[in-house]
């Protein structure tokens, strides 16, 4: 059934972005704008299927009478606003930004933070060898998922997906503060050891390979993980009615990752454990 | 979804003191009750409770109070290794935090073996200072030294603030503060009603004196107009500014006023509920303003105003003001996005009125016809005299200066760690809102630090980099990343193995801090930094 919107029509509110005139409905944010305006914004952790918490500033752009620079994943439209997204202002920011995360990050997996550093320019090194990272040890504490946090922006979408937008399960939080913020189950104890059920919603939206399926992470570890290899196989999740579907990412004649789509109107990319990590009996021979 | 939660239980010192904040748990299988359910609220203050009973937030307080309070374990951790003054790992029962910034730093601050060092406890007039805690039946937490100096302008004619005080009043007696003229503004607020007291405190012009200055009388019509209800009052009392120490001074010494200045101001805006937000490191403003609540109350002079004692924890983020409402919701104190501004969707997503203590305690003054500008500077380090001290705005600081005897000084740095430094040549500055502006600098929370000749500005600059990175809450990366990156930068400056591109680098990083950082404290992080090296060419490649 076509679900049919009985709320009143929403106006429209028109603003100017980059010197030409946009016009988006109210309560659209200027990332809906600059998308409508066909201009593209970095963003690290927004998430389409999420509330935008916008921490990384990576997306600020310069809006006229404002103070400080506004993020514009979560900044509202308003009448008037006169909106610039590539001044020499927003492009230091962002460069900064960029350079901040890859001076103290691991993003050899994030290629959307890799593309945006080239596209800004951004030099890490200028920081100097002895810059403090956040470097440490994966944690491999059951077979399902391991968690390298030295691949951790800290963009708040694992936490969000566990949390109210998607899981309602709570097993995981930032914790600590400042440069020692980290993801955390209660007072760090592993994962079999928390609330968490394994649905990997949180794998599903982490931007930078920090959360990553324990047999991606085995083939990387091997060599032999290699995308041009992979078929993706589109399919509906056999085992409850609810209708979820799933990308089955095949190499070799093997599943070794599921994922769902975003934009799907049953899961909004996520699934529980048995759609996202019950696959060996089809690999049974 | 039922929760999974953490399986030591506590012990029955905790469970006790726990109750005694969240209530006695009902009988029911350790199931959460409705009842237990929406008070997230309750959260610090259990886990306050906690520590103070046993030392630390062991894993079975951190699980009693989560599970007593509805709160994910892991979220409830995340709140409770927010905040500095938690311990999630045992420690004595005594502890003495040792304050180690900038005005008992030149007091020769040392941290003795076993003791802590602490960011600036707000005790600067009697530096070097520390914060003793006793957890136990009956936890103690004291101030030392115990006494300052004697308010410098005690006994003085015509001051207007610090009126009382000067005169000697007794803090912890409701008749006293009666017999010096207090509760006259209230009654003249009654007069007047809910109107006329805003257009008052707008026709006199009052700037918040939190640090940013905003006009009073604006926020209180904006709330007073909100169709949304209820409306909060909260009253910021996190005054964590290094060097600051006037709203301590204000509600140790005359805390009915503040309570005065409160129902004042609940009353104008139609607020029904109200908090305090006092930080963890003033036992004496708490014990004095709780006694003030209550003989309040006991009197009558409340009037239905609900207004309860809120202790922070440890975060100097929780003074800006929507961190604040973070940490009385239950949460860690990260800053949120503005707009949507507090007048609007502030405490539990009401329109809410924040006003520092400074601020509030101008109102009564205001309605009883006392509308002379004067503003409060919190006076320490190089002087002969420190201390509070209450000026009518304009007032050259150098006038300041000379009246709290300050050598000549090698530097001042005006408005704080967030503030600036100014050279020696700069102290005719007048010491007002416009004045400071004008100078590029700000007036910030008040505080005039005196650096001498044989001051080591170095150090200063060192340590007020390492006090952002400190507190910095680590949501949004300009601030997280970006105050680590400063403080890097200064030290290799400082020993001299530098990359060479030092200048270059903090500059970009204090635009991207002011540019880019979600709050005031990201903003403002590079303030004093940069204002040293351009000003008074410290560590100047």
């Amino acid at each position: 059934m076509t679900a049919v919107s009985v709320s009143a029509p929403r106006r429209v509110v028109e603003l100017t972005v980059d010197g030409a005139p946009v016009r988006v409905t109210e309560g659209s944010t200027i990332l809906d704008a600059c998308k409508r305006a066909r201009i593209e914004t970095p963003t690290l952790c927004y998430g389409d299927t999420l509330t935008p918490v916008n921490v990384c500033r990576v997306c600020v752009v310069e809006v006229e009478g404002a103070r400080t620079l506004v993020p514009s994943c979560s900044r509202k439209v308003e009448d008037g606003m006169v909106v610039h997204t590539d001044s020499e202002r927003v492009r230091t920011s962002r460069r900064l930004v960029l350079e901040l995360l890859s001076s103290s990050v691991d993003l050899s997996l994030a290629d959307d933070a890799q593309r945006y550093a080239a596209e800004y320019d951004a030099h890490p090194e200028r920081f100097g060898p002895d810059a403090a990272t956040v470097a440490q040890d994966v944690k491999i504490d059951n077979d399902l998922y391991v968690r390298d946090y030295s691949k951790c922006i800290l963009c708040y979408r694992c936490v969000e997906a566990c949390g109210v937008d998607h899981q309602n399960t709570f097993a995981i939080h930032v914790a600590g503060r400042g440069f020692g913020a980290h993801i955390s189950t209660e007072l760090d104890v592993p994962l079999p050891d928390s609330a968490c059920v394994y649905c990997g919603n949180c794998i599903a939206v982490c931007p930078t390979g920090a959360l990553m399926f324990k047999s991606e992470y085995d083939l990387r570890q091997a060599g032999t993980w290699d995308e041009s290899r992979q078929s993706e196989v589109r399919t509906v999740c056999p085992y409850c009615g609810v209708g979820c579907n799933l990308e089955l990412h095949v190499q070799d004649g093997e599943i070794v990752k599921v994922t769902s789509p975003d934009d799907h109107d049953v899961t909004r990319g996520n699934l529980c454990i048995k759609g996202r990590f019950g696959f060996q009996h089809v690999q049974n021979r | 979804m039922d929760l999974r939660l953490l399986t030591a239980e506590p012990t029955d010192a905790e469970r006790a003191a726990i109750d005694a904040i969240v209530g006695e748990a009902q009988p029911g299988d350790g199931r959460v009750e409705r009842s237990d359910r929406n008070r997230r609220h309750l959260l610090l203050p259990a886990l306050r409770a906690a520590q103070r009973r046993v030392g630390w937030v062991s894993e079975g307080a951190l699980g009693y109070a989560s599970r007593r309070l509805d709160v994910p374990p892991a979220d409830a951790y995340g709140v409770a290794s927010f905040y500095a003054l938690l311990a999630l790992e045992e420690q004595p029962a005594d502890v003495l935090h040792v304050c180690t910034d900038l005005a008992c730093a030149l007091a020769g601050a040392e941290v003795p073996p076993g003791a802590k060092a602490s960011p600036c406890l707000g005790l600067c007039e009697r530096a070097p200072a520390s914060l003793r805690t006793i957890a136990g039946e009956s936890p103690v937490e004291v101030q030392l030294p115990e006494t300052g100096p004697p308010l410098p302008q005690a006994g003085e004619r015509g001051l207007r603030l610090l009126r009382r005080i000067a005169d000697g009043l007794d803090p912890t007696s409701l008749d006293d503060y009666r017999a010096r003229g207090g509760y006259a503004a209230l009654a003249r607020a009654r007069e007047l009603g809910p109107e006329g007291v805003r257009q008052a405190v707008s026709e006199s012009g009052l700037l918040g004196r939190g640090g940013a200055a905003f006009p009073t009388g604006t926020k209180w019509d904006a709330v007073a107009r909100q169709p949304a209800q209820p409306h909060y009052l909260v009253c910021n009392a996190d005054e964590s500014e290094p060097g600051t120490f006037k709203d301590r001074v204000l509600m140790e010494s005359d805390p009915f006023a503040l309570v005065e200045a409160m129902t004042i101001a609940a009353y104008a805006t139609g607020c029904t509920q109200g908090f305090v937000y006092v930080r963890a490191e003033y036992p004496l403003a708490h014990e004095r303003l709780g006694n003030a609540i209550a003989q309040a109350r006991a009197a009558g002079l409340l009037e239905g105003f609900g207004v309860e004692l809120r202790i922070g924890a440890g975060a100097y983020v929780c003074g800006e003001e929507t961190a604040l409402f973070q940490s009385i919701e239950g949460y860690r104190g990260e800053p949120r996005n503005k707009p949507p501004f507090p007048v609007e969707v502030g405490l539990f997503g009401k329109p809410t009125v924040v006003n520092n203590v400074e601020t509030l305690v101008n109102v009564p003054e205001i309605l009883t016809g006392d509308v002379r500008e004067t503003r409060l500077f919190c006076v320490s380090g190089n002087v002969a005299r420190p201390g509070l001290y209450e000026l009518e705005l304009g007032t050259p600081l150098r006038a300041l200066l000379d009246l709290a005897g300050a050598e000549p000084p090698k530097a001042v740095l005006l408005g704080g760690a967030a503030g600036s430094f100014l050279r020696p040549d700069q102290l005719d500055l007048p010491l007002s809102f416009d004045g400071a502006r004008d100078a590029g600098v700000t007036l910030g929370s008040g505080v005039v630090l005196v650096f001498g000749q044989d001051a080591d500005l170095t150090a200063a600059v060192l340590r007020i980099a390492e006090f952002f990175r400190d507190e910095s809450c680590g949501q949004c990366v300009p601030c997280r990343v970006g105050t680590v990156r400063q403080e890097e930068a200064l030290h290799r400056l400082a020993s001299g193995a530098t990359l060479g591109n030092e200048r270059e680098t903090l500059a970009d990083l204090a635009q991207v801090m002011r540019d880019a950082s979600i709050c005031g404290l990201g903003q403002t992080a590079a303030s004093a930094v940069q204002s040293a090296m351009i000003n008074l060419e410290v560590l100047a490649p």
